[in-house]
C-alpha cells in the first residue's frame, strides 16, 4: 500500500529525530521523580506515582505530537521533498494519511516506552498489574492521535511556530472547555445560552480522555464512558483529518 | 508520431505581497512534445519553466488551460505512472541512504521486494553510485544528489521523463555523464523534456526546443529550422604578417604573441588574406567558420522581446 510506504518513511524520519529522545528522557525523569514526590507525601504514595505518571504521559505525549506533527508536512514543503513524492502516482490524501499514520505509530511506540517505565514503577510498589491503568493509557493514546491530526491540519497551511501555538492552544482549551458546562447551567435561557452551547459543542473536550481520578482513587469506570470517549476520539480525529485533506488537496506547492 | 505531452493555452498567476496582487507567470503556453524526442525547454531565470513543469505534475493548479500526457488527463494516476521527474536542486530525505531512498520509491510504486532490489542495483549502476549505496544522502555532494535524483525519476521505467535543470551545478565530467544517460533514454524510446539554461548541452542533445520568455513561448521548432546553417563569419589565426598589411580585410584584430586573430565576414577577403600570408611567408594556424549557435538565437530572441 502506498499509504504504508509513506507511513513507514515518516516513522523512520521521526525516530531519527533527536528531539524525540530528549522529550523521552524528560518524560522518564518526571515519571521517576514521582517516586521522590511520593516519599515526601503524607498518605497513599502509590496514588501520587499514578497521578504524576499519567499526567506526564499525557503532557509529554502531547508535546511530542505537537513538535513532530507541526513540522513534518511543513518540512516536506519547505525542503521541497514533496515535489518528487507528489509527482509519483499517488493521491494527495494518501500522502497526508501516510504522514499521519507514521506519526501515530511513532507516538504509539513512544507512549509504550514511557508506559513501560511507569507501569514498572507502579508494579514495584503494588506487586500487581492494574488493568485500569492500561485503560487510562489507551485513552491518552486516543487523545494524542487527535492532537496529532490537529498538528497536521495546521502544518498544511501554516509555519511550524504558528502551528505549534495553535495546537498547544487546542490542547489547553480542550482541557478547560468542560468549565463551559457549568456556565451553561448558570446562564438564563436566551441567545447567550445558545451561543455558549454552540461554542461548547464546537470546542474539543479532551477531558473525555481523562480518567485519572477514577483510576487513581479506584472509582468505578462505566463502560459507556470508555465507549463514548473512544467514539468521540475517532470521529473528532476523522473530522479534523478530512478538513486537513480538503485544504491539502487545493494547495499549490510553489 | 503520437504526442507524449500536449499543453494548450496554459495560464497561471500567483497572488503576492502583503496586499495580494496578482502576478501572471504563464501567459497562454501551448506546446507539444512528440514521442521519442528530446525536447529542450529554454528560458532566462524567472521565465516560468519550473512553473510549467509543476503544472504538468499537478504540484500547482493552472488557472486555465489543458494538459494531456499520452492522451490522458494529466492529473490521473495512469498519466503519472508514465512520468519520471527530477526537480531542480533536488532535496531529498537526507536521513536515508541511497538504497533506502530508492527502496522507498519502489514501495510507492508497489514493486515487489525482489524486483525492487534488482531495480535499485540497476539504477545505482546507471548513475554511477554503486559505491555510495549505503551512504546517507546528507553526505552527498550536489552532483551526487543530481544523480540519485535521476535514479528516482527512472524507477518506474517512465515513458516521459521531465528534467528540471538536470545539468545545473555539475562539473564538465558530471554533465557529460548525465547527457549520456539522457541520450541513452532516447535510444530506449523514452521521451525527454528538459529545461535548462546551459545552451551548449541542449544544442548537443535536443531534437526540438521551445524558448520561453516572460511566460510566453517566443520560438518553437526543430533545431535545424531555428538555427540557420549559414556561415556567419570565419575566424582566422595567422602569424608572420604585419597587421598593417591586413587593414580593411577583417574585423576585431587581437594579438596573442606573434599570432593575429581575425574575424572575416566575406569569402573574397579570406582569399586575399591567404595570398598576403603566402607572399610574406607567414603561417596560418586556423580557419574556423562560425555558424549560428543556439546561444545566438536565444540572446537574439530574448533581446527582441525586451525591446
Amino acid at each position: 500500500m502506498k499509504i504504508k510506504a509513506i507511513a513507514f518513511n515518516t516513522f523512520k524520519e521521526a525516530i531519527r529525530d533527536r528531539i524525540l529522545y530528549l522529550l523521552l528522557f524528560f518524560a522518564a525523569t518526571t515519571i521517576i521523580f514521582s517516586r521522590v514526590l511520593a516519599l515526601i507525601t503524607v498518605g497513599d504514595r502509590v496514588k501520587i506515582i499514578k497521578d504524576v505518571g499519567l499526567a506526564s504521559l499525557s503532557l509529554f505525549g502531547a508535546i511530542m505530537a505537537i513538535v513532530m506533527g507541526t513540522g513534518l508536512v511543513y518540512k516536506e514543503i519547505d525542503k521541497k521533498t514533496i515535489y518528487s513524492i507528489l509527482s509519483k502516482p499517488i493521491h494527495r490524501y494518501q500522502f497526508l494519511l501516510g504522514k499521519y499514520l507514521g506519526l501515530t505509530l511513532t507516538l504509539f511506540i513512544m507512549l509504550a516506552l514511557m508506559s513501560l517505565i511507569f507501569l514498572a514503577l507502579v508494579f514495584l510498589h503494588t506487586y500487581k498489574i492494574e488493568w485500569n491503568l492500561l485503560l487510562a493509557i489507551f485513552l491518552i493514546f486516543l487523545e494524542l492521535s487527535l492532537i496529532t491530526s490537529i498538528a497536521i491540519l495546521f502544518s498544511c497551511f501554516s509555519t511550524p511556530i504558528l502551528s505549534s501555538i495553535f495546537s498547544l492552544s487546542f490542547y489547553l482549551i480542550g482541557h478547560i472547555s468542560w468549565g463551559l458546562e457549568t456556565l451553561i447551567q448558570k446562564i438564563r435561557p436566551g441567545f447567550s445560552k445558545v451561543l455558549v452551547q454552540i461554542v461548547y459543542i464546537l470546542l474539543p473536550n479532551l477531558e473525555n480522555f481523562n480518567i485519572k481520578t477514577e483510576v487513581v482513587h479506584y472509582l468505578p469506570i462505566p463502560s459507556q464512558l470508555i465507549f463514548f470517549s473512544t467514539l468521540y476520539g475517532i470521529f473528532y480525529t476523522l473530522f479534523v483529518l478530512t478538513i486537513a485533506v480538503l485544504i491539502f488537496r487545493k494547495r499549490n506547492f510553489i | 508520431m503520437a504526442e507524449a505531452l500536449k499543453i494548450e493555452n496554459l495560464y497561471k498567476s500567483f497572488k503576492t505581497g502583503f496586499i495580494p496582487k496578482r502576478k501572471e507567470i504563464l501567459k497562454g503556453i501551448s506546446l507539444s512534445v512528440e514521442e521519442g524526442e528530446i525536447f529542450g525547454y529554454l528560458g532566462p531565470n524567472g521565465a516560468g519553466k519550473t512553473t510549467t513543469l509543476k503544472c504538468i505534475l499537478g504540484l500547482i493548479f493552472p488557472d486555465e488551460g489543458k494538459i494531456e500526457i499520452f492522451g490522458l488527463p494529466y492529473l490521473s494516476l495512469k498519466a503519472k505512472e508514465k512520468i519520471g521527474f527530477l526537480p531542480e536542486n533536488p532535496y531529498f530525505y537526507e536521513y536515508l541512504t541511497a538504497t533506502e531512498f530508492l527502496s522507498f520509491f519502489g514501495d510507492v510504486f508497489l514493486i515487489k521486494k525482489k524486483e525492487k532490489e534488482e531495480k535499485i542495483r540497476e539504477l545505482l549502476h546507471l548513475v554511477g553510485l554503486e559505491s555510495w549505496a549505503n551512504m546517507a544522502l546528507r553526505k552527498f555532494s550536489r552532483g551526487m544528489l543530481q544523480r540519485i535524483g535521476l535514479a528516482q525519476a527512472l524507477f518506474n521505467d517512465p515513458s516521459l521523463v521531465l528534467l528540471d535543470e538536470p545539468l545545473g551545478g555539475l562539473d564538465p565530467l558530471g554533465r557529460k555523464e548525465i547527457r549520456d544517460v539522457i541520450v541513452r533514454l532516447k535510444r530506449e524510446g523514452k521521451t525527454v523534456l528538459l529545461s535548462s539554461h546551459i545552451l551548449q548541452d541542449i544544442e548537443m542533445i535536443c531534437d526540438r526546443v521551445a524558448i520561453l520568455v516572460d511566460g510566453r513561448i517566443i520560438n518553437q521548432g526543430s533545431l535545424h529550422d531555428l538555427i540557420s546553417e549559414k556561415i556567419l563569419f570565419t575566424e582566422m589565426t595567422i602569424s608572420g604578417v604585419d597587421a598593417k598589411d591586413l587593414e580593411g580585410l577583417g574585423e576585431h584584430f587581437s594579438y596573442h604573441g606573434e599570432k593575429i586573430l581575425l574575424k572575416v565576414f566575406e569569402e573574397e577577403q579570406i582569399e586575399k588574406i591567404l595570398v598576403i600570408v603566402q607572399k610574406k611567408k607567414g603561417r596560418i594556424h586556423s580557419i574556423i567558420p562560425r555558424t549560428e549557435t543556439l546561444e545566438d538565437l536565444f540572446v537574439g530572441v530574448v533581446k527582441q522581446d525586451e525591446d
